[in-house]
């Protein structure tokens, strides 16, 4: 069981962001994902979930076998593939409680309805989880959120929708230590046998918290290494210029 | 068409259905002072009814189309074409049982009886040209209100009738007013006596089913002082090929203190001219409320609009309009602020889906010599298609010190980031869409009385299950 993305190439507008990008996520493992501005990090985000911006131009994607490249981004998210944002929008007039009712009802079969008392407990206790004032639940969807409260609201989606991939979009990005710290529990929460999750990350400071299993360096659209969270200390003391040089210009090569 | 009903149709295709033809009472094509006296003859209306039918129609065969500034789609209605009197016959029942056959299914299948029982205080049905039902509870009737078609209170009620008939709207306002009060039949009188408050709401459904048609109700409601009633209005028709017409006058008098809440959902088929004129006069302290919703047609112009003639009045127009392609949903409001320390509050918010077209027309008058006026308008558009249209034409003269006016509109569209956003986390494009579009109506929609909300919000979601594809 795992999410395996093989020599993924896909273009914005006509321009090449993933070059070849091969990956592959076992689930139970914690994979974390870095590497300098600009190399595409966010960009294999959104391909992963099916933004229609963007192009696929060769390769694809398994989750847990099938081959998920050719279905709609909501058809993906059923499947278990959930993407935590880096910048998540704002939907005005639809409350917290809502929207996570919502995505959980389009999971059912067609006539099934949820029960509302479960739905509500495990909610309010997720949000206990997360530290989050129950007021949150009537609250527009990112609507006026803080940085700090649109990551934990991602976080709470996540821990309701219980999905078997993540892919964590910076997520540490705008947080403070505090939040950063409940983010992150939030997070570890939902590890275990039954989750594989993606970290994305520019700074080795949230691997601190999260810790991974592996830790990979993209570089212009690839994997340009991989290894143990070493690498991702290594990376820290001595920034990216060192492996891009080390590995050459991949577009080039 | 198959009787049976088929469970899996969706709510806009509900309305979808007819029954042939049967009618004892046809005024046929074209509109003539024999037309008019055909209508008089068969309702056996009053002398004054008449002259007043036959004055209409002179004022409404002079005015022209007002396309110096409404759509020139209304010059598509030809009025020669249309049949404006159709009925099996003038009296309404009180028992179900003892309506029509065809008339009955068609109210059953819309769900009216199942209404009534669950949560309404009366219910009148009108079908074509003449109310086939007419029912209210009798703790009602033995408080002394009226709830009767228009017909029945003018002959049976004439000195509380005739005072306000015609006297908030005249005739003359418009072409449409005209033409209503030339061949008005059907609609409601209700009169609710002093202090007496109908908790549950009165509700009328009017269906058209016939080809080449035009409905033309009237409705006049008077709540006396310290009064409180809820009306609600729901509407049909069957999808024909060719225009069909639908053009009301409806009137309320809240006296002094009383209040009035009237609520529509209009969901006419795409053929529908619907060219409604609605105007309510507030007395002292009194309040009226507008709730109006209007999801089909294919043209609907309306703004219904308070008078504010007693100190302390209070006038409230909150508006939804939904345009789907080919629909134009001409939409909006009038305050006539005529007394002191009036207030007024209008809300509008329209949805433009594809080629659909909304517009906000606003009306706020306040004289010089009046003191301490409020009025707020906020009117907000929501376009789904790059193709969508909305426009606002807001017209507000405010006179006067210590008079104020706030007015505010926006314009947002549904971005794609938000749709991919709310698929990510698996709801389908429509859904994403439908749950948007509520999200963007649902300040509005939580003062609803909740059947109405609930109702809406299942058609908002039909609506946009097919605007994606």
């Amino acid at each position: 069981m795992n999410l395996v993305i093989e020599d993924l190439h896909a273009t914005i507008q006509g321009s090449e962001i993933l070059r070849g990008l091969s990956l592959s996520i076992p689930k139970g493992q914690v994979h974390a994902l870095m590497g300098p501005n600009g190399s595409g990090k966010s960009t294999l985000a959104k391909v992963l979930a099916g933004h229609p911006d963007y192009e696929v131009t060769a390769g694809r994607v398994l989750l847990d076998g099938q081959n998920i490249m050719d279905l709609p981004p909501d058809a993906r998210a059923r499947l278990g593939l959930f993407l935590a944002f880096q910048y998540p929008s704002e939907i005005p007039g639809v409350t917290i409680a809502n929207f996570i009712r919502s995505a959980l009802q389009a999971r059912l079969p067609e006539g099934e309805e949820m029960d509302a008392v479960d739905f509500y407990q495990t909610l309010y206790k997720r949000m206990d989880e997360l530290e989050m004032d129950r007021a949150f639940t009537s609250r527009s969807v990112n609507d006026g959120f803080s940085g700090g409260e649109k990551k934990r609201c991602e976080i709470l989606q996540m821990s309701m929708l219980n999905p078997s991939y993540a892919i964590l979009d910076e997520t540490d990005s705008g947080l403070d230590i505090d939040a950063l710290r409940v983010v992150s529990e939030g997070v570890n929460r939902l590890k275990g046998p039954g989750l594989g999750a993606l970290v994305i990350t520019h700074y080795q400071r949230l691997l601190n918290y999260i810790v991974p299993d592996v830790v990979h360096v993209m570089v212009q659209g690839r994997i340009v290494r991989s290894g143990g969270r070493e690498l991702a200390l290594e990376l820290e003391e001595k920034g990216y210029d060192w492996i891009i040089k080390e590995c050459g210009d991949p577009v080039a090569a | 068409m198959s009787e049976k009903p088929d469970l899996q149709m969706s709510d806009l295709e509900a309305g979808n259905f007819s029954y042939p033809e049967d009618y004892a009472f046809n005024a046929g094509y074209g509109i003539t002072d024999k037309t008019i006296d055909y209508i008089s003859d068969v309702k056996n209306d009053p002398d004054w009814i008449r002259a007043f039918r036959h004055r209409a129609l002179e004022i409404f065969q002079k005015k022209p189309n007002p396309t110096h500034w409404a759509s020139h789609d209304l010059d598509n209605i030809h009025f020669d074409k249309i049949r404006y009197y159709l009925a099996k016959g003038q009296q309404a029942s009180r028992n179900w049982e003892d309506v029509p056959d065809d008339i009955k299914k068609t109210f059953e299948r819309l769900g009216i009886p199942e209404k009534e029982r669950k949560f309404l205080a009366g219910v009148e049905a009108q079908f074509d040209s003449e109310a086939a039902y007419s029912n209210m509870q009798k703790v009602l009737s033995d408080q002394g209100v009226l709830f009767v078609g228009s017909t029945e209170g003018l002959q049976k009620y004439p000195e509380i009738f005739r005072p306000w008939f015609g006297k908030v709207i005249p005739t003359g306002d418009n072409k449409y007013s005209a033409l209503n009060s030339a061949v008005f039949s059907g609609g409601s009188f209700i009169y609710v006596p002093k202090g007496v408050k109908v908790k549950h709401p009165l509700q009328a459904y009017f269906r058209i089913n016939a080809e080449q048609f035009g409905q033309f109700e009237r409705t006049l409601i008077i709540a006396d002082e310290g009064a409180e009633l809820t009306y609600m209005e729901g509407c049909t028709a069957p999808k024909f090929e060719t225009a069909t017409l639908h053009s009301a006058v409806v009137e309320l008098v809240a006296l002094k203190g009383a209040k009035i809440q009237y609520i529509t959902v209009q969901n006419w088929s795409a053929n529908v001219f619907n060219l409604v004129t609605k105007r309510a006069m507030a007395m002292e302290e009194a309040e009226v409320k507008w709730i109006d919703c209007n999801i089909g047609s294919r043209l609907t112009m309306k703004y219904p609009g308070v008078i504010l003639k007693g100190r302390k009045a209070r006038g409230e127009v909150l508006s939804i309009a939904l345009a789907h392609d080919g629909q134009h949903q001409d939409t909006g409001a009038k305050m006539i602020h005529a007394a002191d320390e009036t207030t007024s509050n209008i809300i509008a918010k329209s949805i433009s889906i594809g080629s659909g077209r909304s517009s906000y027309r606003g009306l706020v008058h306040i004289p010089k010599h009046l003191k301490n006026c409020k009025n707020n308008t906020e009117c907000d558009a929501l376009l789904i298609n790059p193709q969508s249209r909305t426009d606002t034409y807001p017209a507000i003269t405010v006179r006067g010190e210590g008079n104020s006016v706030q007015h505010e509109a926006s314009v947002s569209k549904v971005s794609a980031e938000q749709i991919f956003y709310m698929q990510q986390r698996g709801l389908t494009e429509a859904q994403a869409m439908s749950l948007s579009v509520n999200g963007f109506v649902n300040d509005l929609v939580s003062q609803f009385p909740i059947e109405y909300s609930v109702e809406l919000k299942r058609l908002i979601d039909l609506e946009m299950e097919g605007s994606v594809g």
